[in-house]
């Protein structure tokens, strides 16, 4: 028994993967047969989008910060694509959509890395700036019609051997994260800057431009799931991606990532990521009301938490 | 005196912006008088409220992200018992919203303590709970509020045997808030409670090695909060008749408002007339750029800029005077 929960504090991405494979097996209890090929398909499908914004909140907290501007970034770049595609082109539309991202995510690196903003509250004042300039934007298009280019519609919800396309863009893009996360020197200072700053300056390094490159990059991530999402929901919205916004620091939470930097990982953020659509499912499926859906929403993520906590603290 | 001057630099600062702006929307709008005054003092009054929870938990080293839910929940409940009571049902009404508001406040905090997870996770946790607590009691926006509660915070000041010129221009809202201030925040900070929530925000392990117990402080400063968020919830209703189970948009504006008010993240650090200031601030900005005919979505950009601008100028300030 101690040699089991040693195992599991030594690798916390086994209780996480347990949990997933139990709350399945719940599902197929409460609905037998619903546990079928379309149904993994469909429930990797929802996961994908949430999995790669989650990215971006599990790398910032790496270094103890967080990009609560995820989802408006997100928003941005699907709306402008989608409505300056019938006006210029699918490829110019995209790098325009992309450059907004990246330039809010430059926006979170200045304020972060050079004016020494707590992250927090820079990311959430460029989600307010951005959103406002995207309310303003919204009235000079509105009558020149959306259109969403084809290859994001069958990114979002095609299907190739009962597999989602979707897989095509998250497996290449997973693999470069951990790759980032692991291999590289980047990936190490993430951690080092979220483990102690201080003795992180002391061996030499300067954490501005770190900073500088993680956000500019959670930016361009964000983006590129705003993308994804729009090809997914098919409506560009001026709200599209913000529902995404808590449950993506909800998953990289429950996927063992610490707030305060240092600890954790992108491999068990996806777990994350499919716990929470699997939850999502279950408790549609138990038809409860709204209300009574949020409240159990809400306890399993601080349930999940707490125990993952215990469980690597005794490790 | 330097001192004084010196220690409320940042509140002082924020004063004069105030009337700053109170001078220029007088400028803009010649108009702008008693009535005006009294709108913005009733607009600002469930984000002061909200605003002065957030600044108690921040100070104790905490952050709230469950505010807004909380207020969602104690305002649909107000609106849902008040529905058809007398004016002293009422009363016993507001006492319970208090009391529970407080309740609510407090089970964040055991939380926080019990489960040893962050603060932003248990209260973004929370934040679903209360959001969907407010939505079991009350599906749609309904319910009453008595009609004396209302009359509690609409007007100007009168007072027996005083000429009501003397005191007419002083909006309500601002005595409501101000009442609050003194009735809840004074006595805790004149105690050993508030000495105990600065010193578990500025170093908990210090605090404990002092002989502070960390965990009961920090769920009474949750509570506290809660109390604030209990009060902000029956603001909304009382400024607007019914009970309103969506959150509003509360949340942000309180963040922005503690920081912009001098309350440092992290915790220790500054008092709740910063944040005051602040808020009357951010609404009066708001109010300006109306009135000048801007478009109401260029007054969000402007309002995330100032918010942005100001802590890096204050980044750049407390850096310099430390060193």
């Amino acid at each position: 028994m101690t040699a089991a929960l040693r195992l599991m504090a030594q690798n916390p991405l086994i209780p996480l993967i347990i949990l997933l494979f139990l709350l399945i097996g719940a599902l197929e209890l409460l609905q037998p047969g619903i546990v079928n090929p379309r149904w993994i398909s469909n429930t990797l499908k929802f996961a994908i989008p949430l999995a790669m914004l989650a990215a971006c909140q599990t790398l910032t907290m790496l270094t103890g910060g967080i990009d609560l501007s995820a989802g408006t970034v997100a928003t941005i770049t699907a709306f402008v694509t989608a409505t300056l595609t019938p006006l210029i082109g699918v490829p110019l539309a995209l790098t325009i959509g992309l450059s907004c991202a990246l330039t809010a995510g430059l926006i979170n690196g200045f304020g972060i890395a050079v004016a020494r903003v707590h992250p927090l509250i820079m990311t959430l004042g460029t989600a307010l700036i951005a959103n406002g300039c995207l309310l303003v934007y919204q009235r000079y298009v509105i009558a020149s019609g959306t259109k969403i280019p084809d290859f994001l519609v069958w990114l979002g919800t095609g299907r190739t051997l009962g597999l989602p396309n979707g897989l095509a863009l998250f497996v290449p893009f997973a693999a470069l994260i951990l790759w980032t996360q692991q291999r590289t020197g980047f990936g190490r200072l993430l951690y080092a800057i979220g483990s102690n700053e201080n003795a992180t300056r002391l061996a030499g390094v300067r954490r501005g431009p770190v900073h500088f490159a993680l956000y500019a990059l959670s930016g361009v991530i964000a983006g590129i799931t705003g993308l994804l999402y729009l090809g997914l929901v098919k409506t560009p919205s001026l709200s599209l991606a913000l529902p995404l916004d808590l449950p993506s620091v909800a998953a990289a939470v429950i996927g063992g990532t610490s707030i305060f930097g240092g600890r954790g990982g992108y491999a068990g953020t996806i777990v994350g990521a499919l716990i929470l659509t699997v939850l999502a499912t279950m408790l549609t499926l138990l038809q409860m009301p709204e209300g009574a859906r949020r409240i159990l929403f809400g306890l399993i993520i601080l349930a999940v938490t707490a125990l993952y906590i215990r469980l690597t603290e005794k490790g | 005196m330097i001192r004084f001057l010196t220690q409320n630099s940042w509140t002082l600062g924020l004063a004069s912006l105030l009337i700053l702006l109170l001078i220029t929307t007088k400028l803009i709008q010649p108009d702008f008088g008693v009535s005006g005054l009294d709108s913005l003092a009733r607009a600002a009054l469930p984000y002061a409220l909200a605003t002065l929870g957030m600044a108690v938990v921040v100070i104790a080293g905490g952050i709230d992200l469950s505010l807004a839910a909380m207020m969602a929940v104690t305002s649909v409940t107000a609106a849902t018992l008040m529905q058809g009571t007398t004016d002293g049902g009422a009363a016993l009404v507001v006492l319970a919203v208090l009391a529970l508001g407080a309740t609510l406040g407090a089970i964040n905090g055991t939380l926080i303590v019990t489960t040893r997870v962050p603060d932003i996770v248990v209260t973004l946790a929370m934040l679903y709970v209360w959001q969907g607590t407010a939505l079991l009691i009350l599906n749609a926006p309904g319910g009453s509020a008595a009609p004396w509660l209302r009359a509690l915070i609409v007007g100007g000041v009168t007072l027996p045997y005083i000429p009501p010129a003397l005191t007419e221009w002083l909006p309500k809202g601002v005595v409501f808030l101000l009442l609050t201030l003194a009735i809840i925040w004074l006595p805790i900070r004149r105690s050993k409670l508030g000495l105990m929530f600065y010193a578990i925000g500025s170093d908990p392990l210090a605090a404990f090695r002092s002989g502070i117990a960390v965990g009961p402080t920090k769920i009474a400063a949750y509570a506290t909060a809660g109390l604030f968020a209990a009060l902000g919830g029956l603001a909304v209703t009382m400024s607007t008749g019914i009970g309103e189970p969506i959150p509003g948009p509360y949340l942000l504006t309180s963040v922005a408002a503690v920081v912009l008010g001098g309350v440092t993240l992290g915790g220790g650090r500054g008092g709740l007339i910063g944040p005051i200031l602040a808020v009357f601030i951010l609404r009066l900005v708001r109010m300006d750029l109306t009135l000048l005919n801007v478009d109401p979505n260029i007054t969000t950009i402007i309002e995330g800029a100032i918010m942005v601008v100001v802590v890096m100028f204050g980044a750049v300030f407390a850096t310099r005077g430390r060193s």
